[in-house]
């Protein structure tokens, strides 16, 4: 059992994430539930359509979980995919979770069912939020080798809080979707030091959008996890509000600058240039004394 | 139809802007009884970060300032803005801010519509128009997420493969008839434009927040037959022992 997020599948990261022995899964691979449209293209299917989801406990609470294989077809999200999600969510406004967690590793909408793939997309945010909006607390992990982008990404910051790896990538637009429409001098995909800025955890942890960030060990998901479950849910019109001031502010301090080194600098961080080579412990010491963090 | 011709359909005696620029527009309409926050792109414009805090203050100053006032999205819009700039400030976060007002608004009683006069691709739409209780598109409308020669050429599929299986099914080509048959569309306006939005305004004002609430999508995908497993695989997860 690999002990790296990144390198775990979405199974290895569930099972060692929660409690031992107390995942039990809804809708397995046993049941054979795949996407008819993949099948109609005659393209390999998944008998789980690349997420597992089920019920298990944390730390002795009661959880909801789900998790997206980006070894299929990059965690993508159809409709098969997509409904699982949102029964979970539907699921936790009744049964009253400690959270609902979710092992976000997905590029976004699925390609070959795209028509399907939005319209999951939009049932599992408008879930998610009329869940938040009834007590229902939900966690985002981001920290596998798909990151997390379009769609995922929307839903992953409808979340309550978020635990994120450095290795993880968090964006609404892949850097190579923007390279081909506006060239190599607006976004250099092959550049990995500066995908990594815009996208990765560090830089998300710094903005504010991140509520752990951790090491890549599943071990530190589970434990940043288990703190998150006390950290009060609230989702009211005076947080959004907040939420707007906050965005309002971004826009106005940030949206002169074009990378993340001079976003740092403004925020007050001492060394930029240093930021990739902290290791993760003193990279959030540092964070947590800059403004704003 | 352009921006104007859409506004003049709906609203024959006229409507009252705050703000009428270029690619974003906002203010306010009667029909009817309905009093109504207008909240519209233009020009399929792109989505930044920008324009989705200007939306989003749209909404909160509806639910701040005109409690239980309906809120109608009129939109054509290319999708998101794929700027570096716009990933770094996190336009992820600022597109679900956006849903998020809209939730919010919708648990303080107020109805949401949303009409796709234009164009609505993926992320510009997800956040906006596909938060409404009810979601329309105008018959000349497209909504996409992208077009077949695209698909193909991404998912290495023939594109004559996938021209004849969108002959029958809804999942693969653009198209307001296949978000119709999938269950995401209610109806789709292809005349008499101001009557038409006076009924879907009728048909919600009887619903209580808690009945708008159930996202009904899933199950008319089911009975138009655009959409055969994800009623009941939702159903599924809800209901396992």
């Amino acid at each position: 059992m690999p002990d790296s997020f990144y390198e775990a599948s979405a199974r290895e990261r569930l099972t060692a994430l929660v409690d031992a022995n107390s995942f039990r899964e809804f809708l397995p691979p046993a049941a054979r539930v795949s996407s008819p449209h993949l099948a109609m293209l005659e393209q390999p299917v998944a008998f789980d359509d690349g997420v597992v989801t089920g019920a298990a406990t944390l730390a002795g609470e009661p959880v909801l979980v789900a998790a997206q294989e980006g070894g299929f077809l990059g965690g993508a999200i159809g409709e098969v995919h997509g409904a699982k999600l949102v029964g979970l969510i539907e699921r936790a406004i009744v049964e009253r979770p400690a959270a609902v967690l979710m092992l976000f590793d997905s590029g976004g909408v699925r390609l070959h069912e795209a028509n399907a793939g939005l319209i999951a997309v939009s049932e599992i945010i408008r879930a998610l939020l009329a869940a938040r909006a009834q007590g229902v607390r939900v966690i985002g992990l981001i920290g596998g080798a798909g990151g997390c982008f379009g769609g995922t990404g929307l839903i992953a910051r409808c979340c309550d809080a978020l635990v994120m790896s450095e290795e993880g990538r968090l964006a609404m637009s892949g850097p190579e979707v923007i390279e081909t429409v506006h060239g190599v001098e607006e976004f250099d995909s092959r550049d990995r030091a500066l995908v990594w800025r815009v996208t990765g955890g560090k830089h998300r942890y710094l903005l504010g959008e991140v509520d752990a960030l951790v090491p890549d060990r599943i071990a530190a998901f589970r434990a940043a996890a288990i703190g998150l479950l006390e950290k009060p849910a609230e989702f009211s019109l005076e947080s959004i509000e907040r939420e707007h001031a906050m965005l309002t502010e971004r826009w106005e301090r940030f949206s002169g600058f074009n990378d993340p080194l001079d976003v740092w600098r403004a925020l007050g961080v001492p060394d930029p240039e240093a930021v990739p080579m902290l290791d993760p412990e003193a990279f959030v010491a540092m964070a947590d004394t800059v403004n704003g963090s | 139809m352009n921006r104007d011709d859409v506004l003049k359909a709906l609203f024959p005696d006229g409507w009252q802007p705050r703000v009428l620029e270029e690619t974003y527009f906002h203010g306010r309409a009667r029909v009817g009884a309905h009093s109504l926050t207008v909240v519209g792109t233009a020009q399929r414009t792109e989505i930044g970060a920008d324009l989705a805090l200007r939306m989003a203050a749209a909404v909160l100053d509806a639910v701040r300032n005109r409690p239980g006032e309906t809120i109608l999205f009129l939109l054509d819009t290319q999708g998101q803005r794929l700027r570096r700039r716009d990933e770094m400030l996190g336009l992820n976060g600022y597109m679900a801010h956006l849903a998020k007002c809209v939730e919010i608004a919708r648990g303080q009683g107020h109805r949401v519509l949303s009409v796709v006069y234009g164009e609505a691709v993926s992320g510009g739409y997800l956040t906006s128009g596909m938060m409404a209780d009810a979601c329309y598109a105008l018959a000349d409308a497209e909504i996409k997420v992208m077009n077949l020669p695209a698909m193909a050429r991404i998912t290495r599929i023939p594109l004559e493969r996938l021209q004849a299986l969108s002959a029958h099914s809804p999942v693969f080509s653009p198209g307001v008839d296949n978000y119709y048959r999938m269950g995401h569309l209610r109806a789709i306006w292809s005349d008499d434009y101001a009557r038409r939005l006076a009924e879907a305004l009728r048909a919600l004002a009887v619903l209580e927040p808690a009945q708008r609430r159930i996202d009904q999508r899933m199950q008319l995908g089911q009975e138009r037959g655009g959409r055969g497993l994800a009623a009941e695989v939702a159903q599924q997860v809800r209901a396992h022992a």
